[in-house]
């Protein structure tokens, strides 16, 4: 592991503009991932996450309406500065993203194949079998009867399914940071893990970094390195996730912890977050 | 134990759906999505029924309210064989048993407001209450779900995903119904809004004497919840039993593969 970080954000602030209000979606959000490593970044609905993780690659619409501010450095390019065309080259070549609801990411009217294979042949234009590699990208995601399944529609998937295929897509051009935006929050709980593993294991295959967005600290805890805590567009709290399991200085990570379910912990109430959450920030 | 004592018993329910034949000389093999399945829901109670997606857990919930058609089988509610009604005669008890939906972006009608949302099933089960009477009554539904009155005239997509799950249970309290088939009523949520959600759906079941079929795939959630589970998978109920059972001492290999499922910290 080199010393500089693949990824470095620093003070990175969203601001959406709608006529004369202007509202303050992230502010002064700094962090950085190494290579091989996974950050998770938790937070409910709304705080932040999300637009944080587009922003990266300015995926947000354009700048009267949402202004972007601070730098997002990728192997010392600051990607904030470059050109359109470049940035193409960078979305879904080096940073790829994968979202939640696999079934409204993928496109209903093309095969899977077909989409799998677009990715390919627009940022690898050196690949001369094409079908080769979408079929190949498809076992890697521990898809059976890859053949068959590149000539499906989305609908004719499951969601796991789909996911997996989305997965395949995002992986296809070798992305060194995958940004995974709740990828499991549709889905089943054994095909959450199913996933989770998945992309553990294509992580240490590939030592590629993962950028995990999710408001569920039971996944972070079995599947992160760091973890950084995002509260009304701040991060409160970042450290590795052993230690913050452990011990949480800001109380809403305290409450985002205590107010999931956990098996054979049977109460009486689950701890709601305006139980823990007795001070303002 | 005669039959009444439960609110509700199912007995030997099957929906199975007609298959599609390779052949048209062949004939088709019918797609058994619930496969006589049998248990019983004592009032007052919780019964959790889990399982992946597939199993036939959402069919069965369905079924029960005749929004799925049964092949085989009796639906006991107070001994009364419902099952068999026609969709008329079946009128009087839909107003007993009520629905909570998983996507609550889904479920509401976006055009209407919170309103006319929660006056539909009053005008269809109480005609006889007057405009004035029914507004009154909305307003005590929406703030039985810890939402303020004034929110009546405002539509769905005013609201967060938490805020429209209420709306949803505020509409299935509004008959003043005795058992409520929630079909994965906090899955579309987040964590902490998922606990507030759950909380309420407890402090109802104490303060009106509610009956809960929890369906869900998250057995920490059902565990918390239930009084009872039942686990099921490919249409049959492959397990049931107390949640200290079912948790402390699994017998079938797919409980197990449930629990591990579950993330532990």
């Amino acid at each position: 592991m080199s010393a500089e970080p693949l990824l470095k954000v620093q003070d990175l602030s969203i601001t959406f503009h709608a006529g004369d209000r202007a509202n303050v979606v992230a502010q002064d959000v700094s962090f950085s991932i190494a290579a091989g490593e996974v950050l998770a970044v938790v937070g409910e609905s709304g705080s932040g996450k999300s637009v944080s993780a587009l922003a990266l690659t300015r995926l947000l619409p354009p700048a009267p309406t949402c202004t972007v501010t601070g730098s997002v450095t990728l192997d010392g390019v600051n990607l904030l500065g470059l050109p359109e065309d470049q940035l193409a080259k960078i979305r879904g070549g080096s940073i790829a993203y994968i979202f939640q609801e696999p079934g409204s990411s993928l496109n209903p009217v093309y095969t899977i194949g077909f989409q799998v294979g677009e990715a390919i042949t627009l940022h690898r234009p050196e690949v001369t079998d094409v079908k080769a590699e979408i079929i190949r990208a498809l076992q890697e995601v521990h898809i059976n009867e890859p053949e068959r399944v590149a000539n499906q529609y989305p609908h004719e998937l499951s969601g796991g399914m789909q996911q997996r295929a989305m997965i395949a897509m995002a992986l296809a051009c070798n992305p060194r940071l995958l940004v995974a935006d709740e990828p499991t929050t549709a889905l089943d709980v054994t095909i959450q893990k199913e996933i989770m593993d998945l992309l553990a294991r294509l992580r240490r295959n590939r030592g590629m970094s993962i950028l995990l967005i999710t408001h569920n600290f039971g996944i972070v805890a079995n599947f992160a390195d760091h973890v950084q805590v995002m509260w009304k567009g701040r991060i409160v709290e970042h450290g590795p996730v052993n230690e913050i399991m452990k011990n949480q200085a800001h109380p809403y990570t305290r409450a985002l912890i205590a107010c999931i379910p956990r098996l054979g912990q049977r109460r009486r109430r689950l701890t709601t977050l305006t139980d823990e959450l007795k001070v303002s920030p | 134990m005669s039959a009444p004592a439960h609110l509700l018993e199912v007995r030997g329910l099957s929906v199975h759906y007609p298959g599609r034949a390779p052949w048209f000389w062949q004939t088709a093999e019918p797609k058994k999505a619930v496969d006589n399945i049998s248990f019983v829901v004592p009032k007052g109670k919780t019964v959790g029924l889990v399982g992946e997606s597939g199993s036939g857990k959402t069919t069965t919930g369905r079924a029960i309210v005749k929004l799925a058609p049964m092949t085989a089988g009796n639906i006991l509610y107070h001994g009364v064989d419902i099952g068999t009604l026609s969709n008329a005669e079946f009128l009087p008890w839909r107003k007993k048993i009520q629905m909570i939906f998983q996507d609550p972006y889904n479920s509401l009608n976006p055009r209407a407001d919170i309103l006319s949302i929660l006056s539909e099933p009053l005008e269809i089960h109480f005609p006889q209450m007057t405009a004035s009477d029914r507004e009154a009554r909305c307003a005590e539904l929406l703030r039985s779900v810890q939402l303020p009155a004034e929110h009546l005239r405002r539509n769905p997509h005013e609201f967060s995903g938490g805020q429209r799950q209420r709306i949803g249970i505020a509409r299935a309290l509004a008959v003043q119904p005795e058992l409520i088939i929630c079909d994965e009523p906090v899955s579309a949520l987040d964590v902490s809004v998922q606990a507030e959600v759950v909380n309420l759906l407890q402090d109802l079941q104490e303060q009106l004497g509610l009956t809960y079929l929890f369906i869900a795939h998250d057995l920490a959630v059902v565990e918390h919840v239930s009084d009872q589970i039942l686990v099921m998978s490919k249409g049959r109920i492959v397990e049931q039993g107390t949640p200290a059972e079912i948790l402390g001492n699994p017998r079938e290999a797919y409980t197990k593969t449930l629990l591990a499922a579950v993330p532990r910290f």
